[in-house]
C-alpha cells in the first residue's frame, strides 16, 4: 500500500506495550508543518501532506469516516474563549479532506454545561459538514442535568439503556458505548452490568473476521486513573472483543492523541477541537491547558479513519487544525 | 444658595456610595463566617474538614472546569458548579459525610460533623 522509506518508518517499542512513544514525539513535533502522522496496525508512519504518491488507492467497499471530539460547546476561560471558531475550523479541515469522509462520530462533551442551546449550537455548527450522518456518545460534561435527557433526546433516539447502541456501515460493525453514566466516589468510566451484558449479546454471533470499531467517550484502556483517564469495568468489554481479528477502539476525554495496541486491538484517542489537556502527570490536574495564542490550533484537531477492504487494520489519520 | 445645594448634593452621593460599600462589606463578612472549601485543580481543600453542627459550608470553584459535590450517604448534592460559582450547606447532624463530584469522581472529599 505506501511504501515505507528510510527515515520515515518510526519503530521504537523500548516497553514492548504497543506505544511508539519517540516515535509518535518525534512525530507530534513535525504535524505543525503539515506532516500527517499514521497509524497503520501500531506502525507509525509519517508522510508528507504534498506528496500524491501517498495517496492509498481507492478500492470499492473502502470507505472512511471522522472522528472529532470534545467541543466543549458553552467553554469560554482563558484556554480558549471561541470553541465556536475552533469547531468551525474542525469542519472546514474535514471538509477539505482529499477523501470525504462518509460519515462522522462525535466521541462526546458535546456541551460543556450540558445546556440546550449548547447542544444546539454544535448541531448547528454541524450542519456546514459535508457528511450529515453523525453518530454521538456523551461525555460526562453532557449528562449533567436531568440524567442526560436533554443529550438523549437530540442524540440517542432509538437507543438502549442510557444510549448504547451498534449499527453496521460496508461490513463493519461499529458500537456505541457509555461509559459517563452512574460513576462511583473515588472511581474512573463506568460501562455498568446491563451494557455489558448488551455488548456481549450484540458481539456473540459476529464472525471473527468482521472488522469492529468501538467509540466511547473515557478511553476504555488505562491511560491515567490518577486523572480518571480509564474504565473500571472495560476489562469484561475487551473480553467480548479480543476474539475478533481486527478491533479499533476510538475515545476522547483527555483532549489529545495517544494510541496503544493490545493484540488485535489499537486504542486511539483523538485531540479536542475545544481546548488542550496536559499529558499524564506534567501538571496537578487534567484542567484545560492555556497555551500561546498562535499554538492553540496546533494542539487540537481531527481524526480520519480509513478502512481498507481486506486490510487487518483500519488506518487511524491524526491531523491538528493548524 | 447653590453652593450650599451642591454641597448637600455631594454629600448625600457619598452617603449613598458609603451605605452601599458598607452593605457589600456586610455581606462578605458574613460569606466569610462559616467553613469555606475552595475546589482547584480538580481537588477538594482542605480535603478533610471539621465543623461544628450548624456551621455553613461553602464550596467555591477556582477552576475553569465545572465540579459537583454529591454526598455518599445521599445527604446533600450540588447543581453544577462553573468557575467562580458556589454551594452553601448546613449540616445539622453530627457525623462523617464523604462526598466526590460527580464529573469527576477521583475527586474526593470528607465532612467531619462535630
Amino acid at each position: 500500500m505506501n511504501r515505507k522509506k528510510e527515515g520515515d518508518v518510526i519503530l521504537f517499542d523500548h516497553n514492548h506495550d504497543g506505544i511508539d512513544r519517540r516515535g509518535f514525539l518525534k512525530c507530534m513535533a513535525w504535524a505543525g508543518t503539515g506532516t500527517l502522522c499514521v497509524l497503520h496496525g501500531g506502525v507509525l508512519n509519517s508522510f508528507s501532506l504534498s506528496d500524491p504518491a501517498q495517496k492509498t488507492k481507492h478500492h470499492r467497499g473502502d470507505f472512511s469516516f471522522v472522528q472529532i471530539s470534545d467541543s466543549h460547546m458553552g467553554f469560554n476561560k482563558p484556554a480558549n474563549p471561541d470553541v465556536v471558531a475552533t469547531l468551525k475550523a474542525a469542519i472546514t479541515k474535514i471538509n477539505a479532506l482529499p477523501e470525504p469522509p462518509a460519515f462522522m462520530l462525535h466521541t462526546g462533551d458535546i456541551s460543556h454545561l450540558s445546556k440546550p442551546q449548547e447542544f444546539d449550537n454544535v448541531s448547528q455548527i454541524l450542519k456546514s459538514a459535508c457528511t450529515q450522518d453523525v453518530f454521538f456518545v456523551p461525555g460526562e460534561h453532557d449528562v449533567l442535568e436531568d440524567n442526560g435527557r436533554q443529550y438523549r433526546e437530540r442524540f440517542a433516539r432509538n437507543t438502549q439503556g442510557n444510549g448504547w447502541y451498534s449499527f453496521d456501515k460496508n461490513g463493519v460493525h461499529f458500537i456505541a458505548l457509555v461509559n459517563v453514566m452512574n460513576l462511583k466516589a473515588g472511581g474512573l468510566g463506568n460501562l455498568g452490568g446491563e451494557q455489558l451484558e448488551w455488548l456481549g449479546k450484540d458481539t456473540k454471533h459476529l464472525s471473527r473476521s468482521t472488522p469492529i470499531v468501538v467509540f466511547a467517550h473515557i478511553p476504555l484502556w488505562s491511560v491515567y486513573p490518577d486523572w480518571g483517564w480509564g474504565t473500571d469495568d472495560s476489562a469484561q468489554a475487551l473480553s467480548y472483543l479480543k476474539p475478533f481479528g481486527s478491533v479499533t477502539v476510538l475515545n476522547g476525554h483527555i483532549h489529545q492523541t495517544m494510541q496503544k495496541v493490545e493484540g488485535n486491538i489499537t486504542f486511539h484517542t483523538a485531540a479536542s477541537t475545544a481546548f488542550p489537556q496536559p499529558q499524564p502527570g506534567t501538571a496537578p490536574s487534567p484542567g484545560p491547558m492555556k497555551v500561546p495564542a498562535e499554538q492553540l490550533r496546533h494542539l487540537l484537531g481531527v481524526t480520519d479513519v480509513n478502512y481498507v477492504r481486506n486490510h487487518h487494520a483500519l488506518a487511524v489519520i491524526d491531523s491538528s487544525l493548524e | 444658595m447653590k453652593t450650599h445645594r451642591s454641597a448637600v448634593a455631594v454629600v448625600l452621593v457619598m452617603l449613598a456610595v458609603l451605605g452601599m460599600y458598607g452593605h457589600s462589606l456586610a455581606s462578605s463578612a458574613a460569606a466569610a463566617t462559616g467553613a469555606q472549601v475552595n475546589i482547584d485543580n480538580f481537588s477538594f481543600s482542605p480535603n478533610m474538614l471539621t465543623v461544628k453542627a450548624g456551621t455553613a459550608v461553602t464550596w467555591t470553584n477556582r477552576d475553569d472546569i465545572p465540579h459537583t459535590v454529591f454526598s455518599d450517604q445521599n445527604a446533600f448534592m450540588s447543581k453544577t458548579m462553573d468557575t467562580n460559582e458556589s454551594f452553601t450547606l448546613t449540616l445539622a447532624k453530627p457525623g462523617t459525610y464523604t462526598y466526590f463530584c460527580t464529573i469527576h469522581p477521583k475527586m474526593t472529599g470528607k465532612i467531619v460533623v462535630q
